[in-house]
């Protein structure tokens, strides 16, 4: 395994004339939690769809996993797990259907598949709901869910969306737990999220405005930098710098 | 393989669980066909008959209870001249009129062309196309009777020669009792198809794209023909599955006549449900929204299935335009086989060039919406 588990340079991506990210420059080390900073429209989703193959670059280069987004979005495929803003679950299947589901999507035997569905549905505390609809569980349930699955198949590098959004602070806090947890394991996770207090969570963050990365360092960094007491004002003073 | 297994046990989870949607998958085409079989009928029955005969005789009142007799027809009115006749079409009273020409037992006696006119209401033109046929075909029969009973000249001709006037009749071939529903049920079984197949693709598709759950599908190694093998797989068995229904109840229900293969017939049905299918992921990469594809669907596949197969409309009939489009409509080929097969008994030595169309869309269709399948991800 490279030290470096994604590694972005000058990375660009055009619609027509808009360019929605403009030469992207980052590093996130292997096992990192990096998160990924914005407001609406800044481009930070359109830099993960570059980042797991669903939109080709239309400049710069980026490696993922050591693999080449234009030429290797195969292995990258492989390498990585994703859970989308919207929700990537099947409602009308039950948790244990969707995990098998995905694991046989990534290639796991049924005995895989069989010791991890227990291993993941104990640690979340759904084993009585292991035969429900996904449909029935609440909202904070069904994420945690979703970004266990995302993990089933141990990706090396997992990129989440937005994860939070919709949920509750209790969950959140669980969801970020889980988190940690993956990446104690040895998991690089890639998050972007718009709320201000997780991103205090994670090791160093980026903060895209315009499609281009406004600020990079540790939460810690950043504050020292803008002369800010939270992460929340250094982004408020990146946003409108006039101001 | 075992990620394409598993794509395809989530796709008969969701056919099972979603029970409306399965009991409307099965139960749709067999009430469709019910439906359409009695409802869409161009057969006629109990047609309102005028009579104006000025001279009655012995010959025009032989003809006459002939119509009476014919089993269709009900004479609704009689009369000695033509001044009623506006009325009894306007008001609807009557659909069909036959009119003799003074004299015409006189004509017909000295061997002259004795004139006969046949008004027919073609408000509706097919149904007055067979009412017309239908009338011609009495009179053609009476004048054949009295060809046949004519009395012998010494010299053994014929002293009366059969000389009722009457425009050539039209022979309908293959469909001798003129059952619509055997018409009808091919060209229902396409469009039964279609709505399986095309629509339920379409929709589950672009439902998988509202709920995000195809971007995990993208985002995960399965490529592309794999992602659309899970869609299109089930529901090939399941519009197989209707096909054999429908064909059943056809035959049952209907009677509608199997003269040719039923193997050639299930294997035709298959490569139409593929094309369907194949139209129906087509429209779904094209479309980001389970009612946009719907209309989609709608406008694209299943009203040129309706109207431009030949289900209901001939295509003879059609402008030369229309003609054109109608060779990338599906249900075109389908209905010719369908009806080739079950009417007509003839097989792929008549068929091969519909049959050759419909791979072609096939393929065509398949290769087109992989690649715009593919250019989404763009």
């Amino acid at each position: 395994m490279s030290e470096l588990a994604i590694q972005a340079s000058e990375l660009t991506r055009k619609f027509g004339d808009f360019t929605a990210v403009d030469r992207i420059s980052f590093d996130v080390k292997a096992g990192e939690v990096f998160g990924f900073l914005g407001a609406n429209g800044a481009g930070k989703t359109t830099a993960m769809r570059m980042m797991i193959g669903l939109l080709s670059p239309t400049g710069g280069s980026a490696r993922v996993a050591g693999f080449d987004v234009y030429t290797q979005s195969e292995q990258i495929k492989r390498s990585i797990g994703y859970m989308s803003q919207r929700f990537s679950l099947y409602e009308d299947l039950t948790p244990r259907e969707n995990i098998r589901l995905y694991g046989g999507i990534y290639g796991l035997t049924l005995a895989q598949i069989r010791e991890r569905t227990d291993r993941m549905l104990t640690r979340l505390g759904m084993m009585n709901q292991a035969d429900e609809a996904v449909r029935s569980l609440p909202l904070g349930w069904r994420q945690k869910l979703a970004f266990s699955v995302a993990l089933v198949h141990q990706p090396r590098i997992v990129f989440l969306d937005e994860p939070t959004s919709g949920v509750d602070p209790v969950v959140r806090r669980q969801f970020w737990e889980l988190i940690y947890e993956a990446a104690s394991n040895g998991t690089t996770v890639l998050v972007t999220t718009h709320y201000m207090d997780e991103a205090e969570y994670c090791d160093r963050i980026s903060i895209m405005v315009d499609g281009r990365i406004g600020a990079m360092g540790s939460p810690r960094e950043l504050k020292d930098q803008f002369g800010a007491e939270t992460i929340d004002e250094v982004f408020v003073k990146l946003a409108r710098p006039a101001a | 393989m075992t990620a394409l297994r598993g794509l395809l046990r989530k796709e008969f989870f969701h056919i099972r669980r979603d029970k409306r949607t399965a009991a409307v998958l099965v139960m749709l085409p067999v009430v469709q066909v019910l439906l359409f079989g009695y409802a869409i009928r161009t057969d006629v029955n109990d047609v309102r008959l005028a009579v104006v005969d000025p001279s009655p005789d012995s010959a025009t009142i032989d003809l006459r209870n002939r119509f009476a007799a014919a089993g269709i027809f009900r004479i609704v009115a009689t009369a000695p001249r033509t001044d009623d006749l506006n009325r009894l079409f306007q008001t609807g009273a009557a659909e069909q009129a036959i009119v003799f020409r003074p004299g015409f037992a006189e004509d017909l006696r000295r061997t002259e062309p004795a004139q006969l006119l046949v008004i027919t209401d073609a408000t509706e033109p097919n149904t007055g196309a067979l009412l017309q046929a239908y009338a011609q075909a009495v009179v053609q029969q009476y004048q054949a009777d009295l060809t046949r009973s004519a009395p012998q000249s010494a010299s053994g001709a014929r002293s009366i020669r059969p000389a009722i006037t009457i425009a050539p009749i039209v022979r309908t071939r293959f469909n001798p009792t003129r059952a619509s529903s055997n018409l009808f049920v091919p060209g229902l079984m396409a469009f039964v198809l279609t709505i399986i197949s095309s629509l339920m693709t379409a929709i589950t598709l672009t439902r998988e794209k509202e709920t995000g759950t195809m971007e995990a599908l993208l985002v995960s190694p399965l490529r592309p023909w794999e992602i659309i093998a899970g869609k299109v797989v089930p529901y090939l068995a399941i519009g197989f599955a209707a096909v054999v229904l429908v064909l059943v109840e056809a035959l049952i229900v209907f009677r509608v006549p199997l003269r040719g293969s039923v193997l050639l017939l299930l294997f035709e049905g298959a490569l139409y449900i593929l094309v369907s299918l194949n139209f129906g992921i087509l429209i779904s990469s094209r479309t980001s929204s389970q009612r946009l594809a719907m209309l989609g669907v709608f406008l694209t596949t299943l009203l040129p299935n309706i109207l431009l197969s030949g289900f209901i409309f001939p295509l003879e009939s059609m402008p030369a335009v229309l003609r054109w489009i109608s060779f990338v409509v599906p249900g075109r080929w389908f209905v010719t086989i369908a009806r080739g097969i079950m009417l007509k008994g003839i097989g792929l030595e008549y068929l091969w060039r519909e049959t050759l169309y419909m791979t072609a869309l096939a393929f065509g269709l398949l290769v087109v919406s992989l690649r715009s399948f593919n250019e989404r991800l763009e």
